[in-house]
């Protein structure tokens, strides 16, 4: 399937939460979505379409903490990214670890590196920071004047 | 010559430590083994323990995670132990050098009796840079 | 004699508070349950890549890992040339397929090695690593440097093959297929290694797609997700090559894949030098000024599987962000799976059979009691329960002397 059609079917499934298409080419795609959908279009992804998890990457910006989840359509070679930008000061989002098993660690690494909460995580600990820096550092935060 | 060059003539027994390194270093360090040059003809071993060794091989740039253990295998070490800080992350800390967790380079944490660069160094330069601290040219 | 045949890989800490890799915890002979302890080998390359100009960034991610050294720069470049909307010469897509595929053959190789001196044989290790030294040769032919190539830019590569080299990487492709036939047939057919490793460390095609496994670890149960295949880049869609599977999802079937894996990369190799003597010499790279503000995921089919890059660029000198997934990410979380239920024998060749990167697999792993938490086993302890085992199949004949 064209990445026009895959995001034309995800725009009419979820209507209300699509927030905008930032990018529509051959075989890469990124929607920006309301964050409290996340875990409604992963699983249709997962579950319904077969995609698979990649992996995630978190940033921090200006508009605040925004995480590009990564899905791999693996028979046309698709990349499609689903976009949210999260609160400046309590970022926080649902888990999708208790969907599939892919997304724990990654998680878990964007906690230690960005101070994101991922709700109901079954194992939200230390993965890379332990012995690395201190408690409540948040290494890949930045400095917005 | 000295009791130490005496006693390092031949035969050294080799302790690798890996620090946060990407492990081209460590599998030159292993490829001295095998046969196409063979460290053991030299009486050249790796051991499993620190206390059976000579030599201290360190590479990898040290992150505060590794160093207090770097420190503690040093002081098991039986002395005289002779260190060698191998590839550009273990002189000086390369090209992490500059990262958040670098704790390095290897001589700020323990004395370093030979340095050996590259990145990584081929396995004939680790051979020479060890043989020539036994004392053999 | 025993200081012979047990050849100490790495740093193997008998100290008292080493923090292994992996953290069995067993109820005698069986594994219950696992933790994975890391941290040491962080780095905060992310971090450190933006504070580097797009060409450096180069030297930068060759070294995240030594053995999937050109598999990093390859889905980087794939990225940035994403965003820069270019398309590189035929001449150095041959090339940098080369590089990647020779990267597959040495890599494949060592991990042979390996398995050999988990198991046992050491005769294999030092073999798998014997011959590995031609193909790291023609590298240093090839590049200048025997690991870290530095053949990478935006736009192409740069240095070129000459064609005056071909016959000489030939050569060296042909003995190698000897060579692998040799290792294949040691392996393959040996009664006490499908002993140990067969119905080992399995992982279900349900298991690979719940972790989202990738490479040979996903392939070896039947799930053929190839990069080179799914999202073609560089010279792979103008050669003709197939994406090896097993059935099976044991270490067998990993051992099996990577093994005509090799045969695959040979034959991928030299149809790119067929490639590269039809096209214009010296045509290597073209010119890019700038990487205008955009958005990137660039992947590559490493060793041990996909590797994904994903850049964010602003319009300047540096990526914005850039976040790096190497495939054994995802591919070492599936030992939960894997190792649970089985004796600690087995968990070093299980572990061992998904490839972790090196550095990973020299700290590899200890046993801990799961009631009491007391550590009962460091890691040369595990690998002598290994070669036990191995002695105790040779010994009831199940296998030849």
């Amino acid at each position: 399937m064209e990445t026009e059609e895959v995001i034309e079917n995800i725009a009419k499934k979820f209507i209300s939460d699509t927030v905008a298409f930032d990018l529509v080419k051959s075989r890469r795609g990124i929607i920006t979505i309301r964050h409290t959908a996340l875990t409604a279009i992963a699983e249709y992804l997962y579950r319904s379409e077969g995609y698979r998890f990649i992996i995630a990457s978190a940033l921090h910006t200006r508009r605040g903490f925004e995480i590009y989840y990564h899905f791999s359509m693996d028979t046309s070679g698709l990349i499609l990214s689903l976009h949210v930008i999260l609160d400046k000061e309590k970022p926080r989002i649902e888990s999708l670890s208790n969907m599939f098993s892919a997304s724990n660690w990654i998680e878990r690494e964007m906690h230690e590196l960005f101070g994101i909460d991922f709700l109901n995580h079954p194992n939200q600990e230390k993965l890379i920071s332990d012995g690395n820096w201190a408690e409540g550092v948040y290494p890949y935060r930045k400095e917005f004047k | 010559m000295g009791f130490k060059d005496y006693c390092f003539r031949k035969s050294l027994w080799v302790f690798h430590f890996g620090g946060a390194s990407c492990n081209n270093c460590d599998i030159e360090i292993l490829d001295c083994l095998t046969p196409r040059h063979d460290l053991e003809r030299f009486g050249i071993l790796l051991v499993g323990s620190i206390r059976h060794a000579d030599v201290l091989l360190v590479n990898g740039s040290i992150n505060t995670r590794d160093k207090d253990r770097l420190i503690e295998l040093y002081r098991q070490a039986p002395k005289p132990i002779l260190v060698v800080a191998i590839g550009a992350c273990g002189c000086t800390g390369g090209i992490f050098a500059e990262s958040i967790t670098f704790a390095g380079p290897v001589d700020a944490i323990i004395p370093v009796d030979a340095y050996i660069p590259g990145c990584p160094p081929k396995p004939e330069a680790i051979i020479a840079g060890i043989v020539k601290l036994a004392g053999k040219k | 004699m025993s200081k012979k045949t047990l050849i100490p890989i790495g740093p193997y800490h008998p100290l008292q508070e080493e923090p292994e890799l992996f953290k069995l915890f067993c109820d005698g002979e069986i594994v219950r349950d696992i933790k994975w302890e890391t941290g040491y080998n962080h780095r905060s390359i992310e971090k450190l890549s933006e504070s580097k100009t797009y060409d450096q960034v180069f030297f930068l991610v060759e070294r995240i890992c030594g053995i999937c050294s050109t598999s990093h720069p390859f889905a980087f470049a794939n990225a940035v040339e994403e965003i820069a909307g270019i398309e590189i010469t035929d001449r150095a897509k041959y090339i940098r397929s080369i590089i990647g595929e020779l990267e597959r053959l040495h890599s494949h190789l060592l991990w042979v090695g390996l398995a050999g001196h988990f198991l046992g044989y050491n005769t294999v290790f030092m073999w798998a690593w014997k011959y590995r030294e031609p193909v790291l040769d023609l590298f240093e032919m090839i590049t200048g440097n025997r690991n870290s190539y530095a053949m990478f830019k935006v736009g192409g590569v740069r240095r070129d093959i000459e064609n005056s080299k071909i016959p000489v990487i030939r050569k060296v492709l042909s003995d190698a297929r000897k060579k692998i036939d040799l290792l294949a047939g040691a392996v393959m057919d040996d009664p006490v290694i499908h002993a140990r490793t067969k119905g080992v460390g399995v992982l279900t095609r349900q298991d690979i797609i719940d972790y989202a496994a990738v490479g040979p670890t996903a392939r070896a149960s039947g799930v053929a997700i190839d990069i080179r295949k799914d999202d073609p880049y560089a010279a792979y869609p103008l050669v003709n090559w197939k994406v090896i599977t097993a059935e099976g999802g044991d270490v067998f079937a990993k051992a099996e894949v990577r093994l005509l894996e090799m045969y695959e990369s040979i034959s991928i190799i030299e149809q790119c030098l067929d490639g590269l003597e039809k096209v214009r010499e010296g045509d290597i790279t073209i010119k890019v000024n700038e990487i205008p503000e955009g958005i990137g995921a660039g992947r590559a089919e490493a060793p041990r599987g996909e590797v994904f890059h994903f850049v964010v660029s602003d319009g300047s000198n540096s990526p914005a962000r850039h976040k790096i997934r190497a495939p054994s990410y995802v591919n070492i979380a599936t030992f939960k799976k894997s190792c649970i239920g089985q004796t600690i024998a087995d968990a070093t060749i299980s572990l061992a059979a998904v490839d972790p990167c090196y550095c990973c697999t020299e700290r590899m792993a200890a046993a801990y009691d799961v009631s009491s938490g007391k550590r009962l086993l460091n890691a040369n302890d595990l690998i002598g329960l290994s070669l036990k085992r191995t002695e105790e199949i040779r010994k009831s004949g199940a296998g030849h002397e």
